[in-house]
């Protein structure tokens, strides 16, 4: 059965606490939740949290709980920001109503049309789920960053991944764009490549950016 | 001759009937050469009407016709990100040259051939020069330039023009072009994009100079000029077509720019299909050989030492600093030039106070001019035959990436070596150089490292000279400039806030450069400078010679000589730091003078030379600090540069007191 709206606040909550700020447990009175709410007697009814001396701790199977329920809430994040272009605290507010809907696989289907983000728009990390493991097994594999490549090494270009877009543009003027053949020169002190008949020089943040098929 | 005005038609009136040529592309495709090579000796360079970016202007006369040559920025596509690119684009809209020459690179032509579609797109009067056809047939790549011009519906040129191979033929198709009918291609993009392009065109019915069709792409990759250009054209009916592109652009955002660089990609592919033919085997060049071994650092860092020890060391220090001022200044100017000037000027002027202001001790002639003529003429020369020589075999973009891992140390990114290189002959151009650094911040550490810790060729010429004579001062004043140079960028990089500097640089292949162009660029650069510097060598003589007379000039010594005594030197020094005021290489020049009179010993000359290598940068030096800059930060760099310069020289005096080492 689903659980409660609130319930799910609590166990987000407990998850950043846990596992982000590195704490042992959520302490209620730093939390808009209250302890005598009966969403807390909802987890704990489901074997999710225990509650000790006044502080939420994790049960395994809420800490797994968790990791989906906050997978959610960032993907919602995502999905207003980048799909509906609902931003600022209107984009939060809007957020949390709707990650409650994104359970029962439709997290899967949103997560598959953001092409499996890894981050939330406040750059905090989307726990990766199986769908995620999935994509990375099957095709993209051979997909590397240049970093990655030996001097000598050949492959083709598969795309640029950069938040600059200004810097993505002059890389394209540049030759480096899909599908072109890339020859890594040398890796040390600089990174050299050539595309086509011309060579190119460029430092280890810009070669992270380029992902390379073998 | 630029117009500064926005308005294309008000450039338009003022053209006589001078027909204008503009060169465009790609950075390092030979575009300079060859408009050297159309122009000859009356070319004006001038900072593009609010910009930094500088624009190079020649007249060519063609088969009887004057026509103006521009030589535009290098630009990768008519859709501008940097501003030297913006500037070209501009050059294209306003001036409305009758010929637009875009060259390129021979081996590049798949790449480069996307932006000859864009101009061509834009209804441009393009001719195509295929250049550096001598490198591609080396390499063994056959281009079929006939297939290429059936195709491309233009006309199509290979040259070498480094090797002066189809000038000829560039200079008659500019001259005829538009005699011979050419039937324009058009370039079928997929049919969504046609359909989009399509849309925005059949909303448009301003006059534009390039086309609408070139517009409409350029509305949806949202150029803001290009926007604001269609906005005040269209009037009102801009707001129905911003609305459209707008919603077009969003609904592609995710890959508009992508798709197209792909689509033209394509296009490109499509036009050489049988017109380059690439071998089978990549032959490697000799140059190819030379480049491998420049950016390997274990081949690249004794590469650069022998670079620097024949180039610097022996071709400027001791040939340019030794030989050449022995003789210019030991013999022309001590022993014939200026007894004779000196005899001549006081037949013809009674008056002994006009006598000394012209061949006096501080005289125009026979200081200002013998400095500027006799020790700094050759020793620039020579530097600056050193640097074209280097720019023109493409070493400077493999010495960037070689050293780019350590410039970050320092703030900066690799491409902050050609500035600091450039220092080394002259800081004041060097601080222009500056502006091709990407980002404020690393402008700002440049110039201050530029200001401190370089000395120019002629300081390094004179300084080499004095300080040759004792052993170890050199090594102690080189380690000492040195370690202020590594401290001073060590810490600005820590203290200034800003983002750390991307490096990414294109290399040209490497070649032997042409003699005649090393010495037109010698050249520009020594007109460049002796127009700088002569007015204020003569300046720098009237004023002396004015403080002398006054008595003024006896002050600020005296004032100046508790300062040189804390740095433990006589006081006599202070002229050298009054000269050094008004240029570097006169306060050096100045301590020539004091060394040869035998005042200072070893000690006192390394701590004298250290002072005045870090002392403050020379007024035209400041000049430009403040125009690229601001009064601001140009204020606060000349105030830190003094402190720290007296404040070592204090600091290395006592250390050398103590240690005893010179002494």
């Amino acid at each position: 059965m689903k659980l409660s709206d609130k319930a799910e606040e609590i166990l987000e909550a407990l998850w950043i606490a846990v596992e982000e700020k590195k704490l042992s447990a959520l302490d209620p009175q730093d939390f808009t939740i209250p302890l005598d709410d009966p969403a807390y007697a909802e987890l704990t009814g489901r074997a999710m949290v225990e509650i000790r001396q006044g502080l939420v701790y994790f049960r395994p199977e809420g800490r797994i709980e968790g990791r989906t329920t906050i997978r959610r809430h960032r993907l919602a994040e995502r999905l207003m920001m980048d799909v509906l272009n609902i931003r600022g605290e209107a984009g939060d507010y809007k957020a949390c109503e709707f990650e409650h809907l994104l359970n029962e696989g439709v997290d899967t289907k949103v997560c598959t049309m953001l092409n499996h983000p890894t981050t939330c728009p406040h750059g905090k990390p989307i726990p990766p789920g199986e769908c995620c493991d999935q994509a990375r097994a099957e095709g993209d594999l051979g997909v590397v960053p240049l970093t990655e490549f030996k001097a000598g090494q050949e492959g083709e270009i598969a795309y640029i991944q950069t938040e600059d877009s200004k810097k993505m543009q002059k890389l394209m003027a540049m030759g480096v764009l899909p599908g072109n053949r890339i020859v890594l020169l040398q890796a040390f002190p600089s990174y050299i490549f050539r595309v086509g008949y011309s060579e190119f020089a460029i430092d280890s943040n810009l070669a992270k950016e380029i992902f390379i098929r073998k | 001759m630029s117009s500064n005005s926005n308005n294309p038609s008000s450039a338009k009136g003022q053209t006589e009937s001078v027909r204008r040529v503009a060169l465009v592309g790609n950075p390092n495709v030979g575009k300079s050469v060859l408009f050297n090579a159309l122009t000859g000796a009356y070319v004006t360079v001038s900072n593009y009407p609010g910009t930094s970016v500088e624009v190079s202007r020649g007249t060519a006369t063609l088969e009887g016709e004057a026509w103006q040559v521009i030589d535009t920025p290098g630009m990768y596509s008519i859709h501008t990100i940097t501003e030297e690119e913006r500037v070209a684009r501009e050059i294209l809209l306003n001036e409305t040259p009758d010929v637009v020459l875009h060259v390129l690179d021979a081996r590049n032509l798949e790449r480069m051939l996307a932006m000859t579609v864009q101009l061509i797109e834009a209804e441009l009067p393009v001719i195509l020069v295929v250049n550096i056809m001598d490198e591609a047939e080396r390499m063994g790549l056959k281009i079929d330039l006939e297939l290429l011009q059936q195709r491309l519906g233009i006309p199509v040129i290979g040259a070498a023009t480094g090797r002066n191979r189809g000038i000829d033929e560039i200079r008659s198709a500019i001259a005829g072009y538009g005699r011979q009918q050419h039937t324009r291609r058009h370039f079928p993009y997929s049919r969504l994009l046609e359909h989009d392009i399509n849309e925005i065109v059949a909303m448009m019915s301003g006059e534009y100079i390039l086309s609408r069709r070139s517009l409409a792409m350029l509305l949806l990759q949202q150029d803001e000029e290009i926007i604001s250009i269609v906005r005040h054209r269209e009037g009102e009916g801009y707001a129905v077509l911003a609305e459209l592109a707008r919603e077009i652009s969003f609904k592609r955002r995710g890959s508009f720019h992508l798709n197209l660089s792909l689509e033209r990609n394509e296009i490109a592919k499509e036009l050489l299909q049988d017109v380059f033919v690439a071998p089978d085997k990549r032959v490697v060049t000799w140059s190819e050989r030379l480049s491998t071994w420049s950016v390997r650092p274990l081949t690249g860092v004794p590469l650069l030492l022998v670079v620097l020890y024949f180039g610097l060391y022996q071709f400027v220090g001791v040939f340019g600093a030794g030989t050449l001022v022995d003789l210019l200044e030991g013999k022309v100017f001590e022993e014939l030039f200026n007894p004779w000037i000196i005899g001549v000027v006081n037949n013809l002027i009674p008056w002994q106070i006009v006598q000394e202001l012209f061949v006096g001790e501080y005289g125009i002639i026979t200081l200002g001019f013998r400095y500027a003529v006799g020790i700094i003429l050759p020793i620039v020369a020579t530097f600056f035959i050193f640097f074209s020589f280097l720019e023109d075999t493409g070493y400077f973009p493999r010495l960037a990436l070689l050293v780019d891992r350590v410039f970050k140390h320092f703030g900066m990114s690799g491409r902050a070596v050609i500035p600091m290189v450039l220092g080394f002959g002259c800081d004041t151009m060097a601080t222009m150089v500056t502006r091709t650094l990407e980002t404020v911040r690393e402008r700002v550490i440049a110039t201050v490292l530029l200001a401190l810790a370089i000395p120019c060729s002629a300081q390094l010429g004179v300084i080499i000279a004095l300080l040759s004579q004792a052993p170890g001062a050199l090594a102690v004043w080189g380690v000492c400039l040195l370690l202020i140079f590594i401290v001073v960028g060590l810490l600005a990089a820590r203290l200034l806030p800003g983002e750390a500097p991307m490096f990414y640089m294109e290399l040209p292949p490497m070649r032997l450069p042409q003699f005649s162009n090393v010495l037109t660029k010698t050249y520009t650069r020594m007109q460049w400078y002796f127009l700088e510097i002569l007015p204020l060598f003569v300046l720098a003589s009237i004023l002396l010679w004015l403080g002398k007379v006054t008595g003024f000039f006896e002050k600020a010594i005296n004032a100046m000589t508790p300062v040189m005594a804390a740095i433990g030197l006589p006081k006599e020094a202070a002229v050298a730091f009054i000269f050094g005021f008004f240029r570097r290489d006169y306060g050096a020049a100045g301590l020539y003078d004091l060394q040869t009179k035998g005042l200072m010993d070893a000690r006192q000359l390394t701590v004298a030379a250290v002072t005045l290598t870090l002392f403050i940068p020379c007024v035209a030096q400041f000049l430009v600090m403040k125009k690229e800059r601001g009064w601001k930060v140009a204020g606060g760099i000349g105030l830190f540069v003094s402190l720290l310069a007296f404040g070592s020289g204090y600091l290395l005096n006592q250390l050398l007191l103590v240690t005893g080492l010179l002494a």
